[in-house]
């Protein structure tokens, strides 16, 4: 019962092409990126990317709006940043009261290993509480519980408040591949956005993204056919949150800060106008998306506050004019699914 | 002068009282969104933005013209309500036919539109406003000091709120929009022009929104980012009372306020994310929120 074999779904030879081609280009502009733009730049922009991708699988396949996914992108970041920079575990389990995990600073990937697990565990306590409602209330609870963490990484200690974690090493990969140079440190970034970009194309087409797909479009008739919808929804989130977090965990490395910038409703807001302009429910709009508003960012950067205004003028063109993004149109003019 | 729980009275009057205040503010807001979404199927995110406009709206007539607290208090709402009809009639009329979560993106964008705009002219910092003089000085209770315009605050939310509720429930109009809520293509057979409701409606609730600004506009200091932090503990007040029910918004609202006013007395670091925690409670015990209908 949990399978769905679909003789339409087995070869889709076109689909399988326009994507294979588009992967391919994607790949050769990672290559040469580095050498034409600034690397740091880039590898935020994965960053960005990465994260996304994992919220698209949420709004693009599910039908669920998550507006507080800064929470997790953000949360992870500080963690990361916390177990390379310092190690030392402590836990307040009293007022006054600590439980101290002695631990060494960890090397990067480990890092990023406990961002994806406070992603993970995050998004499960947030889920479970979120798909109890439908809708809009989905969409007002991620908020409200994402605002909530935010007042608690302006108390935590560890988050340094206001000054967030600076001056986080990169350290080395496994110990033993230094991560100073830009490049190597371009090729890793590189490696970790392409695994959770396939991973999260793998887990579309798999028969458990259909199911979600088919939530998406009739979330009723899913029930009627059996289908425990709640389950589906949950693991999905929790999918994404973890991908969410390595994502900001791996942004911890990169920008060598963790900061509260990451954790405010601002930022949720970002990455839902990364999607939008790229195409929600596509597979590579969230990828153009964040590109496109970064590079944005940067180049206006001058204008002060009016990018705030950009942005919204952007939300709203999006939504009135052109709901099928970047991606979308491109994908729709030549036919093929992107 | 006495004690509560080892707390002086006068802390915890203070505190009950400026938990009311928010309170007021809670439910105004909380009753605009309720209105809004019964009519038009959208959460307005804008609602934040449009309460911080009803604050600067005062500020702007008080430089420009002259005009002090009184006469702002009917303007702003007026100003501010017919850009919302604007917006409805521009924008939002487009979104009706299509999920939900397109107005909520929608309104969103409006919404940074709108802070961005007011950053860029008046800055980050917040500017003042000053008291009418008729709602200077306060009263002596006893037990703890009441500055007038406290109460003149608590007064009117109340009286709006519950006005906003006799409209709704008890009159004629408030049955064809509640008709127009349920099955709007029945009611536009029997000759209501709904579609005006509809924007009158979104008219109305904006106007709310920037009627509560005004009130705030001499408590707190009227600045750009007044809105979009309030908002979000709306939202969360919203998913506690649920939408179904005007009463149980006001009820919710103001009843949270109480409930944040006394977490700053007795665990201050909560009093933030008090209403968070209070709504992950409800949404265990009783999903579909205090006053809300199972979907």
């Amino acid at each position: 019962m949990e399978r769905v074999v679909d003789p339409l779904m087995k070869k889709n030879t076109s689909r399988d092409r326009s994507i294979a081609i588009a992967f391919l280009i994607l790949l050769a502009v990672l290559a040469v990126a580095p050498f034409y733009a600034y690397p740091q730049f880039v590898m935020q922009v994965l960053c960005f990317a990465l994260f996304a991708c994992a919220f698209n699988l949420l709004i693009g396949y599910v039908g669920l709006l998550s507006f507080g996914h800064a929470l997790y992108f953000g949360w992870a970041s500080y963690v990361c940043a916390h177990m390379i920079k310092i190690g030392t575990i402590s836990i307040p389990y009293w007022p006054g009261a600590w439980l101290v995990i002695p631990l060494p600073p960890l090397s990067p990937e480990l890092g990023i290993l406990a961002g994806a697990l406070t992603g993970a565990v995050l998004g499960l306590v947030a889920g479970s509480l979120a798909i109890r409602r439908q809708g809009i209330y989905f969409a007002m609870i991620t908020l409200a519980l994402a605002q909530m963490m935010y007042f608690f990484a302006l108390q935590a200690k560890f988050t340094g408040g206001e000054d967030g974690i600076q001056g986080v090493p990169r350290g080395k990969l496994f110990g033993l591949i230094s991560l100073a140079d830009p490049y190597t440190m371009y090729a890793f970034v590189v490696v970790v956005f392409l695994a959770g970009f396939l991973f999260i194309y793998r887990v579309i087409h798999s028969p458990f993204g259909e199911v979600l797909k088919a939530i998406r479009e009739n979330e009723a008739r899913a029930i009627s056919l059996g289908y425990k919808t709640d389950r589906y929804k949950l693991v999905a989130f929790v999918l994404s949150t973890t991908l969410a977090g390595v994502a900001g965990a791996t942004k911890a490395v990169v920008m060598q800060i963790a900061s509260i910038s990451d954790v405010v409703w601002q930022m949720s807001g970002e990455v839902v106008l990364m999607t939008l302009v790229g195409g929600l429910g596509t597979i590579f709009g969230p990828v153009i998306g964040a590109f496109v508003i970064l590079t944005m960012q940067y180049k206006l950067a001058a204008f002060g506050e009016w990018v705030t205004v950009i942005q919204g003028v952007i939300f709203v063109a999006c939504v009135l004019l052109f709901r099928r993004g970047i991606v979308g149109e491109i994908a729709n003019i030549l036919r093929v699914k992107l | 002068m006495f004690e509560i729980f080892g707390i002086p009275s006068t802390a915890l009057f203070g505190q009950l009282l400026i938990g009311l205040i928010n309170g007021s503010f809670y439910a105004l807001l909380s009753l605009g969104l309720a209105v809004i979404f019964g009519m038009l199927n959208i959460i307005n995110f804008s609602h934040g933005a449009q309460y911080m406009m009803g604050a600067f709206a005062a500020y702007i007539i008080l430089q420009a013209t002259g005009l002090g607290y009184w006469p702002a208090l009917i303007i702003a709402p007026i100003i501010v309500g017919i850009t919302g009809i604007i917006i409805e009639r521009t924008m939002l009329q487009w979104l009706y036919k299509l999920d939900h979560l397109y107005g909520l993106l929608l309104t969103f964008g409006i919404a940074l539109i709108i802070e961005g705009v007011a950053r860029n002219y008046f800055g980050s910092a917040g500017l003042p406003y000053t008291l009418p003089d008729s709602l200077r000085g306060g009263q002596n209770l006893g037990f703890m000091f009441l500055p007038n315009y406290r109460a003149w605050v608590i007064a009117v939310s109340l009286v709006v709120c519950l006005g906003t509720w006799f409209v709704i429930e008890r009159t004629k109009l408030g049955s064809y929009l509640r008709a127009a809520t349920e099955n709007p293509t029945l009611v536009r057979a029997m000759g209501v022009n709904v579609p005006r409701m509809i924007t009158l409606t979104y008219g109305f609730g904006v106007a709310l929104a920037a009627f509560a600004g005004v009130m705030a506009a001499p408590i707190y200091n009227v600045s750009p980012q007044m809105g979009s932090e309030l908002i979000i503990v709306v939202f969360a007040v919203v998913v506690i009372g649920g939408m179904g029910s005007i009463l149980g918004a006001i009820v919710t609202g103001f009843g949270l306020g109480v409930i944040e006013g006394l977490t700053k007395v007795f665990f201050p670091e909560a009093s933030n994310t008090v209403i968070f925690v209070i709504m992950a409670i409800v949404l265990l015990v009783r999903p579909a929120g205090l006053f809300g209908r199972r979907a």
